[in-house]
């Protein structure tokens, strides 16, 4: 690995209290421009917590988060501009047809009208969604949402989308095919932060992190990882390192 | 009375439609005393719809439900006070706390948690120090311990478990399914959702579910032996430019990235793995490994989803 890569996200000392719990505990950690990242962790080791502060949606207790050498506490409302983000729970609205929910989210995102109905029309093509284009998300099925979803939230062209389990519940090969668009977002120069709970998604990542009780347990290459906890596979690595504890 | 083959579930052509959606399409199978049967598929598959219809708390269009020998639309009553369900989403009361929330569930059951604290023991330990905190409070892990507690407060005959382990780390779902196996020593009969094609191995019997039907019921061992081809592993640092330099490859019959790892099936019956071996060394793979490999359930999940879309 290059190790003159530039810092996409740089993570330093991060805490962040809830009362006395101690959710983030001091974790410094960074990702390379272009990088598949994985971030990974048992439910409650801290994930999610971390995850909304390099949105800039939560403000930490200390420590320092700048991504594409910003400082994201500075100015959070400019650093939402920049990014993506998508969750299983939360992606488009279901009451909006396609065509809809990209002019909304292009339009929350900053585009012109003229980007937008572009960006729409380009999109909708690669997914082979133009029939669909005046149909109601609710009415789509949940493969094809997720995969909308994904396109949506890189409309902006963000320097870094930000992906909460977004392959959760969906059939074998539509997760497989939502990988692809990942890789094809990576090549385009886009980095990927991602979380999972499917230990087979890790290997696909460039490299990954696993939290536990707020810090960061492990974090390198999938095979290095393999390599030195004598695992398999990502999902014995995972065993291993959460039971460490 | 009890003969060899004691169903204590028999569902015969049930279906269900909602609007232009039939969310659950002519399934019948059946249940053994004793069994840990898996329900396996993605969301939309019909798994919530069927279980919901199994539990009484939802009317088939058409077909018949069985139940611990009662009619699940006639006998629902009887049927309840003897069934055990875990709802997919939260079913507790979140402004109640632990020991009130397994009070309350003891209460409409007819019993108290003294009488029946030997079933839940081993899953209860780890709540009793916050039995004082309110569900709402409560981890996503402690929650689904609660809501399993509150099912089995009964002692129940027939637990349904609606996806438990959806969204949860893979050491929790360990636990989750070690503790499903001590229910079934206890002589519980347990149906359990899940989309982790994975905890397949761990039931005795499941039913591989897609778009309201179940495309194979059977022992996972039987489901991996039913691929129908020698399943080829091939092992490289780019997983991901193998897989598509793989679909422009002449014999491919199927191609599927796992992790590290391709997964490929030969339009050939028998694979030419000389013609493959060159094929991936022209194409810069020298370094790739090939193995054949017994099929995962995921793969067979993958095979018989094609087939299906083939047929309709």
């Amino acid at each position: 690995m290059n190790h003159d890569r530039e810092h996409i996200i740089e993570v330093t000392n991060l805490t962040k209290k809830f009362g006395s719990f101690t959710a983030v505990n001091n974790i410094s950690f960074y990702v390379y421009k272009g990088e598949i990242f994985g971030f990974l962790g048992a439910n409650g080791a801290g994930k999610t917590t971390a995850m909304r502060i390099l949105c800039g949606l939560l403000t930490p207790t200390s420590g320092k988060v700048l991504i594409g050498g910003e400082d994201v506490l500075l100015n959070p409302e400019k650093h939402k501009q920049s990014i993506g983000y998508m969750s299983q729970k939360f992606s488009l609205y279901e009451d909006l047809t396609v065509y809809e929910n990209i002019r909304f989210f292009g339009g929350i995102y900053g585009l012109t009208k003229k980007e937008i109905n572009h960006r729409a029309q380009e999109l909708m093509k690669r997914l082979d969604l133009l029939d669909s284009s005046n149909t109601l998300i609710s009415n789509l099925p949940l493969g094809w949402k997720q995969k909308l979803a994904f396109s949506v939230a890189i409309l902006h062209h963000p320097k870094i989308v930000f992906l909460d389990e977004p392959t959760g519940g969906v059939d074998p090969v539509t997760r497989r095919q939502f990988w692809n668009l990942i890789y094809e977002a990576a090549e385009k120069g886009i980095t990927v932060f991602v979380t999972t709970h499917y230990m087979d998604e890790a290997e696909y990542c460039n490299r990954i992190s696993i939290m536990a009780e707020g810090s960061i347990a492990e974090m390198d290459t999938p095979s290095k990882l393999k390599e030195k906890y004598q695992a398999k596979n990502m999902n014995e690595v995972f065993l291993k390192v959460a039971t460490k504890q | 009375m009890a003969s060899q083959h004691a169903f204590v579930l028999s569902v015969a052509h049930v279906s269900k439609r909602f609007g232009r959606v039939e969310a659950v399409c002519d399934v019948s199978f059946q249940i053994q005393k004793g069994e840990l049967f898996g329900l396996i598929g993605p969301d939309g598959a019909g798994k919530t719809t069927l279980l919901r219809m199994i539990a009484t708390v939802l009317l088939p269009d058409t077909g018949t439900i069985r139940l611990l020998e009662y009619d699940a639309v006639k006998d629902y009553r009887e049927i309840r006070c003897r069934l055990g369900y875990m709802p997919g989403r939260f079913s507790l009361y979140p402004d109640l706390t632990v020991e009130e929330n397994l009070t309350f569930y003891a209460t409409v059951f007819g019993t108290t948690i003294e009488e029946n604290y030997s079933l839940i023991s081993s899953i209860y330990k780890h709540l009793e120090p916050f039995k004082d905190r309110l569900a709402r409070n409560l981890s996503g892990g402690m929650k689904q311990k609660l809501a399993l507690c509150c099912a089995l407060i009964h002692r129940p005959d027939f637990l349904i478990l609606d996806e438990p382990t959806t969204g949860v780390d893979p050491v929790s779902r360990k636990e989750f399914w070690e503790t499903l196996s001590q229910l079934v020593q206890h002589g519980i009969t347990v149906l359990v959702s899940t989309p982790y094609m994975d905890e397949a191995n761990l039931c005795h019997r499941v039913a591989l579910m897609q778009n309201g039907k179940m495309m194979i019921i059977d022992q996972p061992s039987n489901i991996i032996a039913s691929f129908p081809k020698p399943l080829v592993r091939i092992t490289h640092g780019d997983a991901y430019s193998l897989y598509k330099d793989l679909q422009e490859y002449i014999h491919t019959d199927s191609v599927h990235v796992f992790g590290h790892e391709v997964h490929y099936t030969d339009k050939q019956q028998q694979p030419d793995l000389v013609s493959l071996r060159k094929f991936l060394d022209i194409k810069g793979y020298a370094s790739a490994s090939i193995e054949m490999i017994t099929p995962s359930v995921e793969d067979c999940f993958m095979h018989y989803m094609g087939k299906s879309k083939m047929q309709a």
